[in-house]
């Protein structure tokens, strides 16, 4: 498994695309954090642009890379190799480069410039954002035979988790204004990481304030450290289910 | 060695292999002819687990093959359409292969690579490769780690007469080591010195497995390119 793993990492390396994105990001948060004078202010512009950024690299690379792997994958099929490892170690090379590059490209800058609390927190969610959309990249391009059929699908799964979801939840919230549904929105964040890790960094920038009433129950749920710990398990849940589905499908694929 | 029992697969509604049984043993050479769209493909990714059947099983040395992956290490296969990484050179995908199947007292067997003259081509990017070369690519890594079963799908395919006369030799060579080799191809002329046994497919239906004396004493014909055309004409 070790050796696949490597030349999946050495061929990803080849095609640099990774190394822009690290050059990107790095140019990003460093320019961020030189712009603001305070430097938690910084990381409250990082923010947005982290959860915009990385789950779209992360999942439209992982899926890209995929499909033009099939050439790799059908050699090592024919091998005497497990079709489990092959896949395992597709998947753990794409979420250890997607990984590493945010924390060279925002994760380092963070620790130089703000290696707070809130900071740790915006590390460990962009480091399990990355893996998160790298597993569901792996599902969309396990499923679809198509190439072009697969891409698609991972745009509207950005495009979902980004903007539909949020543009749901406030046409819900407005619906049924009268009714309490605060303890019913945490549980829908469970449904979206990328809404779960923006609550989790909000949370510790104390700007919960202006979330009124909602993020008055956010606090009294995300704040404690059993929620921390369950929002965590959620995140890795988001890793796991996908990746195994991915797996399963792949175990059963014709190549 | 290899037992196929009642194997069918289905891709939609077209009938790749329909209940296809078929026994291969040691030693034998043997060729898998039909028409195209048979399935002689599909019968050999099967054998190779690339394509999981519907129905039925296959044994490869009394062992099931599903959810077994090391009976490919006895297994050298030569495919059709030979894919590979296209930003990797000739050298890389060798060493890749030793690197990931070889074992460290067994010297590979590059006989080919020699005989191809890819050792001068070793910095060539497998993308900017000809079919042909990249044939002889496929063909020396099928060879490379001395399988007991040898399985090459349309060898000749694309191949210079000098290639296409070593890999013959080749073959030759390890059937006579006592090897299993399963061989497709159309170029039934090129067959004739090769072949022990042939499997006649079509529509996905096995129409027979027989020893070629057998065949050629059943149709009068020394030929294997004649016998089979009077097999096709009778069907």
């Amino acid at each position: 498994m070790k050796k696949i793993i490597k030349y999946v990492i050495i061929d990803i390396l080849r095609n640099k695309i990774v190394l822009a994105y690290t050059a990107l990001l790095l140019l990003i948060s460093i320019t961020i954090f030189n712009l603001e004078d305070n430097a938690a202010k910084g990381l409250l512009s990082l923010l947005n642009i982290i959860l915009i950024i990385v789950p779209l690299v992360s999942m439209l690379f992982s899926a890209i890379y995929v499909y033009n792997s099939a050439e790799f994958v059908e050699l090592l099929v024919s091998q005497p190799l497990k079709r489990r490892t092959i896949w395992l170690s597709l998947f753990l090379g794409l979420a250890a480069s997607m990984a590493l590059a945010f924390f060279i490209g925002a994760g380092v800058p963070i620790l130089l410039f703000e290696a707070t609390a809130t900071g740790f927190m915006m590390l460990a969610t962009g480091l399990l954002l990355s893996v998160i959309f790298v597993a569901l990249a792996m599902l969309a391009a396990a499923m679809a035979r198509d190439k072009a059929k697969g891409i698609g699908v991972v745009i509207l799964l950005w495009l979902f988790f980004s903007i539909i979801f949020d543009g749901l939840i406030l046409f819900i919230l407005f619906q049924f204004a009268d009714y309490p549904l605060e303890k019913i929105m945490v549980a829908a964040v469970a449904l979206n990481p990328i809404d779960l890790s923006r609550i989790l960094i909000l949370l510790k920038m104390d700007v919960s304030a202006l979330m009124s009433y909602t993020g008055a129950v956010f606090k009294d749920f995300f704040g404690t450290q059993t929620g921390l710990v369950l929002s965590f398990c959620v995140l890795i849940t988001w890793i796991i289910v996908p990746g195994w589905l991915s797996l399963r499908r792949f175990n059963k694929k014709d190549l | 060695m290899i037992i196929a029992s009642n194997v069918s697969k289905n891709y939609g509604r077209l009938k790749a292999l329909d209940n296809i049984s078929v026994t291969c043993v040691k030693g034998e050479c043997i060729a898998l002819i039909g028409p195209n769209g048979c399935g002689k493909t599909t019968l050999i990714k099967s054998i190779l687990g690339m394509v999981v059947c519907d129905s039925g099983f296959i044994t490869f040395n009394g062992n099931n093959i599903r959810h077994n992956w090391k009976y490919r290490a006895h297994i050298g296969y030569m495919p059709q359409i030979g894919r590979y990484p296209e930003n990797m050179t000739i050298g890389q995908v060798l060493d890749m292969m030793k690197d990931i199947r070889g074992t460290k007292n067994e010297v590979p067997d590059e006989e080919l690579v020699e005989q191809f003259e890819l050792n001068k081509l070793l910095k060539k990017r497998m993308g900017a490769l000809s079919g042909g070369t990249r044939q002889k690519v496929s063909a020396a890594l099928a060879f490379l780690f001395n399988p007991d079963v040898l399985i090459l799908d349309e060898p000749t395919a694309g191949l210079d007469p000098v290639s296409s006369e070593i890999l013959k030799a080749k073959i030759i060579n390890e059937k006579n080591k006592g090897k299993l080799v399963l061989i497709t191809s159309h170029i039934l002329s090129e067959l004739d010195d090769l072949i022990s046994q042939v499997i006649y497919m079509q529509e996905g239906k096995l129409c027979f497995h027989k020893n070629i004396i057998n065949l050629q004493d059943e149709t009068g014909e020394v030929k294997l390119s004649k016998a089979i055309a009077q097999v096709m004409m009778k069907n």
